[in-house]
């Protein structure tokens, strides 16, 4: 049977700022340059969601793409979208929001969602020159 | 909450350069090269839009949370790549690619050795470079 991989896209409008307070002021600009200025700064993100599976011969999709979505929205984009994802997003508490961390986060988030196996990469686009992925490693 | 620290992620830096080249190869006889390379062989070159992506591959730090800055890969490759590349002919202003026919193959070859021994030793992934919008290469270092 024929492995395909399957990719959904999705955006989301939040601010963040990069910061660890057991470090001074100094060191996270040394380290997150204008990422940690005092009030955070924001992105367009764009997720990008790759599963992997066998076509399902009954109805010819490795997965319905409109199931992918709506998972997809109930877990990053509703509590992600049009927030601060350093101030009020609750799964996000405790993290210091790079995108590697965000990668994981999400892969984290969706994992219980989806048939198992079935998640292979998830991305995240902070700028169009940026991304940071995940693939379960 | 999610424990990231020791998760090994991917991350990818953007960049574009505007060069001229041309692929010939001195060996072969004009037919030979209008035969293997078309119009990619006209005698005074053409240029490209290059758009490459850089991807490293490594663990998350447990400091920091990144597994390298993307500012500093930014550097990286724009002193590495971009600088020596952007606007300059391939096959007679680069140093890196002289006596190299400039194809999307050797291009990625060779920025991946100019890539290399600037990064920690073993985060570089891959190195995929775009001609056009419909030609994309990719190297992963293999041999």
């Amino acid at each position: 049977m024929a492995k395909v991989y399957l990719t959904r896209r999705a955006g989301f409008c939040s601010a963040h700022r990069l910061y660890r307070p057991e470090w001074s002021d100094q060191k996270n600009w040394d380290v997150y340059g204008k990422c940690s200025s005092e009030h955070g700064h924001g992105h367009n993100y764009v997720i990008e969601v790759t599963i992997c599976g066998e076509i399902d011969p009954e109805t010819d999709m490795v997965m319905n793409l409109t199931d992918l979505k709506a998972i997809m929205e109930r877990a990053i984009l509703d509590p992600f979208d049009h927030h601060n994802l350093s101030m009020d997003v609750p799964q996000l508490k405790g993290v210091n929001t790079t995108a590697e961390n965000l990668a994981v986060v999400c892969w984290d988030l969706l994992l219980p969602h989806l048939p198992d196996g079935t998640l292979y990469e998830v991305k995240i686009l902070e700028t169009e020159n940026n991304a940071a992925y995940y693939r379960g490693e | 909450m999610s424990e990231t620290r020791g998760r090994i992620a991917y991350i990818t830096h953007r960049a574009v350069f505007s060069a001229a080249h041309r692929l010939y190869r001195d060996d072969l006889s004009p037919e030979a090269n209008q035969s293997i390379f078309g119009k990619c062989a006209t005698p005074f070159g053409h240029g490209h839009n290059y758009d490459l992506e850089v991807t490293l591959k490594g663990p998350v730090s447990p400091e920091s949370g990144m597994v390298m800055g993307l500012a500093e890969l930014e550097a990286i490759v724009d002193r590495e790549v971009i600088s020596k590349f952007d606007h300059r002919n391939l096959n007679r202003d680069v140093e890196a690619m002289a006596g190299i026919n400039p194809t999307a193959e050797h291009l990625v070859r060779v920025i991946w050795k100019q890539l290399e021994p600037a990064l920690p030793a073993g985060l570089l992934h891959n190195v995929s470079c775009r001609e056009t919008p419909n030609n994309r290469s990719h190297f992963k270092g293999e041999h």
